[in-house]
């Protein structure tokens, strides 16, 4: 039937016949539903009075009883012949489309969204938590798998992201609130009391030199190995250039003295009265990238999904630290200016072993994915040591090596080859502190023997998690999320970059481990897709939405209850006077997405879901 | 009537994003199930009115089921939580209107599950079988349209085809 | 109020399997638990014809053998009515329990023992080891009850392999990094030192076939506790103190310097504390001797 002549079958009958509607007796509607009803269209039918009798998936497929077979496809053809008598031409309903978007996470997967969604020619919306854009990629040193300069090739873009007339950044900020649906969100964000009025800021930096709070907090950029001011800029390349106050520490907000900041800056930017304050946008599509955390070896929880690694001291020892740490001791503009010392005494390390997998592929610790980037990374770390300490040593202990990607094997077996980095396939069941040295044992499985090295220093290879609020984000958001927090794509292979929400997508390592090639691809396709959304001025939907009958509804409002989209407004129902005699509830036929969880839930039975209608099922039923 | 040749007659009310779906791929994967059920498909599982399983009961279907997506994997996010909750309360009512509980069955069927698709049917078929036809209320129904004959054309189709039947 | 006095018997009672150790090389390890549990006021109900747990060479030469020998004395406190039992020693406590959840998760391991022992096992005995012991007793029992600050007394407390291993069976502490034998000693007054060798293995079983391996592992164990600035080490089990403590002469000709270091059974440590004097103790019969000096008392604890 779906064939040409199929369909011409179809409009010849509905011509010669007079036919105001029609029953298809073929495969599932999910097949072909829209071929008939475009067949329809063509001889002049509303497609929304054409049925489908499914008569192969549902019936001649999978009965062997051919007589009961037959019977039962005379009865669908029947039940489909009742509902298409009572069904009532629909129009597709078009909605307009906002031209903006909103990105939310300013890492590098947020910072290349923002910009080619801006060259198309739309506004955008770029949302950071923190002070400054830039996310992790900020704080590596160099990058596999070409060893160049992190900064180097990163602060360009950010400072783009901050001149782009068509880029709104909203630094110090968060999304509280996402309502209504593709192409008409409203986003409602909090931005964060920075305690400086960004107008007048210059950015100079002497608040910062003068604050006397000096070390009273962890500098969180320099993954804890420094100490910051109550007034600080996260680093110095950081956009915008602009300070924050951090109201935990500063003493003014403590004993309201000091003020320091306050008498040293001559352009009066500091504000201790600013407040957060809220901003509502327009948004035609969203692009999540809010990115990743390290996982660490602390102790857990009892309630945790992961466990922390009780035999590497659950981080209780300075000189065991995790691979952002180093990258911030291997880093020029770091707390070490780029010397390889430990944390502890300050030494320049001699021996260094690396562990990868740590958290990762490791069940018993709640983590079974890879994280895809620490083989490669642990091999960048230990051709940077050994480009600095010529006479140092450096042990990898892995699972296996998995470097695919362009030029990344290579890049591996240079790191074995020409750095002389020695890999030791095992896992390590215990580091211990002795005099000074970090005792690691482990096991050598190629030579199958225990292995012991006396260590300067340990670096972890932790595993890649989701960042602390991500599933709250998603529920925020209305996107789903895996088991760990990672949020979830729509297709494996074929919608890899869009969420199952319509006009909401997923780009970088918030989706899944990514290393940064893969989340600039991902995020340039997010914002393609975001694009082609936004080219046309309006959108067409399915008329399958719920409409209320105004007469009968009682106005008791069970159905906004349960209406998972928040569709459902209150109305005010006005007698000729313009006076308010009644409140009815009333469906945003933008909104509504056609689920009809209202319609059973109405006592009145005052609200039909079009093409789904109480008479339409019952004519169905009656039919059975 | 004969109870050897007796087939039950069973209605079920499926969304159209999970079991719908299911079915389809039961059917594309040729797995064979016995014909006694017929689909009614709504777009969420949310939007079945307890309703429409009385009226499938009184409009001569000797059981019911009624099948959504899994928790959590609800197209529309919660139609199916909400659907959950109506068919606790309502399994328990069924009891005093004088319905055999085992006469309404519900399961969670996703797109991918066929294979369960089948044997939901295969099983919820052999249970009906079990509890024999449900006469309960068809006889009312009977009394019912004697009592008010202008019912719709397409009701009256069916009482009749039923006294034929019967 | 019935109900009460029966709870308070409950947590009071227990059953006792002393293992074979605790009649010969540990004598000492029964001798002070059953003196210190009295003053503690607990009571201990030993298991009638109890035999060897399987712990030593038939877990690793026999299988059924090890699952029987252990399951059957899980069976007969059963069938003295016990709810639970004390296995003091750390092998016997981890070989009655992995015993125990083979047999709740292998159904033909637990036929097959049954067969072999002709009884079904119906109780759920809980097997507790000595940490748990003290635990469930309550740690303020000991404080309330001391007779003497052991404050010059820093303690490496020695947790051993079996004690917290492995964590799916034993569910009990960390395994890694335990703390709860320092809540037992601390509440003595003494002090605890953080140190890297508490869950290492000492040697166990090797003991006899391979003395060197023994002294090598007890050896770093007993140096780590040192250089962490313990003066005394705890242990929680008599293999454990057979080569921690006996094994220091064979240190001495191996390791030549090699300072002797006290090694004490948690109980020995808990029942100076309680007022008790070495010789009731049963410390003077360990291979290095020891004597606890009060310097408040200055000794005055008669002997
Ligand atoms: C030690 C280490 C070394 C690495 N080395 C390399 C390398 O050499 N080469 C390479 O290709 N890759 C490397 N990577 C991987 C690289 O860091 C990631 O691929 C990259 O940072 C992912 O970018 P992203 O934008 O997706 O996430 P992120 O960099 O994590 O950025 C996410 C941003 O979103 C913000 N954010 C989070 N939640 C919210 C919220 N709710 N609202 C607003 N904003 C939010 C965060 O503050 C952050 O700025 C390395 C990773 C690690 C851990
Ligand atoms: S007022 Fe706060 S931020 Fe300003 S200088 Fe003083 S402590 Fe620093
Ligand atoms: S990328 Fe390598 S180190 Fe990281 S989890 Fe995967 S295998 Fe382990």
């Amino acid at each position: 039937m779906c064939s040409d002549p199929g369909q011409n079958m179809i409009r010849d009958a509905i011509r010669d016949k007079g036919l105001d509607a029609i029953v298809v007796g073929s495969c599932s509607p999910h097949m072909h539903e829209r071929t008939f009803r475009n067949a329809a269209v063509s001889a002049g039918i509303n497609p929304f009075l054409v049925e489908i009798a499914n008569l192969r998936e549902h019936c001649s497929w999978v009965h062997d009883d051919l007589e009961a077979a037959t019977q039962k496809a005379i009865e669908l053809v029947r039940m489909a012949i009742e509902k298409v008598k009572r069904d009532k031409p629909l129009t597709k309903i078009s909605v307009p489309v906002t031209k903006r978007v909103l990105v939310i996470g300013g890492g590098i997967a947020g910072i290349q969204a923002a910009l080619d969604t801006a060259n198309a020619g739309y506004e955008v919306v770029l949302v950071e938590k923190e002070p400054s854009i830039g996310g992790h990629m900020s704080q590596l040193s160099e990058t596999f798998p070409t060893l160049d300069c992190s900064q180097c090739i990163l602060t360009p873009r950010m400072v783009e992201v901050h001149q782009h007339p068509k880029i709104k950044l909203m630094t110090y900020s968060e999304v509280v609130k996402i309502e209504g649906f593709i192409g008409n969100f409203k986003a409602t964000i909090k931005k964060k009391a920075r305690h400086i009025n960004e107008d007048l800021c210059s950015g100079c930096g002497l608040c910062i030199t003068k604050c006397p709070t000096k070390k009273k907090a962890y500098n969180s950029f320099e993954e804890d190995l420094a100490f910051r001011p109550a007034v600080y800029i996260p680093f110095p390349q950081a956009v915008p250039n602009i300070p924050v106050i951090d109201e935990t520490i500063c003493m003014y907000y403590k004993n309201g003295k000091c003020g320091m900041c306050v008498k040293v800056c001559d352009r009066g930017a500091i504000d201790f009265d600013q407040k957060d304050t809220m901003l509502v946008a327009d948004i035609g599509a969203i692009i999540v990238a809010t990115g990743f955390k390290l996982y660490n070896i602390d102790k857990k929880s009892p309630d945790s999904r992961y466990k922390g690694y009780g035999e590497y001291g659950y981080g209780k020892y300075r000189d065991v630290i995790d691979g952002l740490q180093f990258e911030r001791i291997a880093s020029a503009s770091g707390p070490t200016s780029g010397e390889i010392k430990r944390p502890s005494d300050g030494k320049v390390p001699k021996k260094i072993v690396f562990i990868q997998c740590v958290g990762s592929r490791d069940d018993s610790k709640g983590i079974s994915y890879c994280s895809k980037i620490c083989c490669m990374y642990t091999a960048k770390h230990a051709m940077l040591y050994k480009h600095k300490v010529h006479d140092g040593e450096a042990y990898i202990f892995y699972m296996d090596i998995r470097a695919g990607g362009k030029m990344y094997e290579e890049f591996v077996r240079r790191a074995i080859e020409e750095d002389d980095v020695k890999y030791i396939r095992g896992r390590v069941s215990r580091i211990y502190e002795e005099n000074g040295k970090y005792i690691v044992k482990g096991e050598d499985t190629i030579a199958g023997m225990p292995v012991e090295i006396d260590a300067d220093l340990v670096v972890l290879a932790t595993a890649m998690i989701p960042q602390d609020n991500s599933a709250a984000l998603a529920r925020t958001i209305g996107i789903p999320y895996d088991k760990y927090g990672f949020f979830n794509e729509a297709h494996p292979k074929l919608r890899p970059v869009e969420s199952t929400t319509a006009g909401v997508f997923l780009a970088g390592a918030c989706q899944s481990p990514r290393d940064i090639p893969e989340s600039v691809a991902m995020a340039s396709a997010a914002a393609c897709k975001a694009t082609i959304l936004l080219s046309s001025d309006t959108l067409e939907r399915e008329p399958v939405v719920a409409k209320v009958n105004e007469d009968l509804c009682a106005g008791c409002f069970y159905c906004k209850k349960v209406c998972p989209f928040g569709a459902i407004e209150v109305k005010d129902v006005k007698d000729l006077n313009g006076i308010v005699y009644k409140e009815v509830a009333y469906i945003n036929q933008g909104v509504c997405q056609g689920c009809g969880t209202c319609t059973a839930t109405c006592l009145s039975k005052s609200i039909e879901l079009a093409g789904f209608n109480n008479e339409e099922i019952f004519a169905e039923i009656a039919a059975l | 009537m004969d109870k050897e040749k007796w087939e039950p007659k069973i209605a079920a009310f499926v969304c159209n994003w999970c079991t719908y779906t299911g079915a389809d791929l039961a059917g594309t994967s040729r797995m064979k199930y016995p014909a006694n059920a017929k689909m009614i498909r709504v777009m969420c599982s949310g939007s079945i009115d307890p309703v429409f399983i009385i009226k499938a009961f009184e409009r001569g279907a000797d059981g019911v089921l009624v099948s959504g997506c899994h928790p959590n994997d609800c197209h529309y996010n919660a139609g199916n939580f909400h659907a959950r909750r109506r068919w606790d309360f309502f399994h328990e009512l069924l009891d005093f209107i004088g319905i055999e509980k085992d006469r309404l069955q519900f399961s969670w069927i996703s797109a991918s599950e066929g294979k369960k698709f089948a044997d939901v049917i295969e099983k919820v078929t052999k249970d009906i079988k079990a509890l024999g036809p449900f006469t309960a209320y068809k006889k009312m129904n009977s009394e019912f349209t004697a009592m008010f004959p202008e019912i719709p054309e397409a009701d009256k189709e069916i009482v009749i085809k039923e006294k034929e039947t019967v | 109020m019935i109900y009460m006095t029966s709870m308070e018997e409950v947590i009071m009672k227990y059953g006792y399997f002393p293992g074979c150790s605790q009649t010969g090389s540990a004598k000492e390890y029964d001798i002070s638990l059953r003196k210190v549990i009295e003053k503690l006021g607990a009571s201990f109900d030993e298991i009638n014809d109890w035999s060897c747990c399987g712990a030593t060479s038939a877990h690793v030469t026999n299988h059924k053998l090890s699952s029987a020998l252990a399951m059957r004395n899980v069976m007969l406190a059963g069938q003295q009515g016990l709810e639970n039992m004390v296995a003091p020693c750390a092998a016997c406590y981890n070989r009655l329990i992995t015993s125990q959840y083979e047999i709740a998760n292998h159904p033909e391991i637990r036929n097959e023992t049954e067969e072999l022992l002709s009884a079904k096992f119906e109780k759920d005995i809980k097997v507790i080891n000595i940490l748990e012991l003290f635990l469930k007793i309550g740690i303020n029992k000991i404080t309330e009850n001391r007779k003497r600050e052991l404050s010059e007394l820093k303690v490496a407390c020695y947790y051993g392999c079996l004690l917290v291993r492995p964590a799916a069976i034993t569910k009990f502490d960390d395994a890694e990094q335990p703390v709860s034998m320092e809540k037992i000693v601390e509440s003595t007054g003494a002090k605890t030192v953080d140190w890297n060798y508490k869950v290492e293995c000492c040697g166990a079983a090797h003991s006899v076939a391979r003395r060197d391996i023994v002294v090598d592992l007890s050896k770093k164990i007993i140096e780590d506790a040192r250089s962490h600035g313990a003066n005394i080490m705890a242990v929680a089990c008599p293999m454990c103190h057979t080569n921690l403590d006996m094994r220091q002469r064979a240190m001495k000709r191996a390791y030549p310097g090699h300072e002797e270091f006290p090694v004490l059974y948690l109980t020995e440590l808990i029942g100076l504390a309680l007022g008790m004097n070495e010789h009731e103790l049963g410390i003077d019969l360990h291979y290095i001797n020891y004597k606890y000096t009060d310097p408040v008392l200055d000794n005055s604890v008669i002997r």
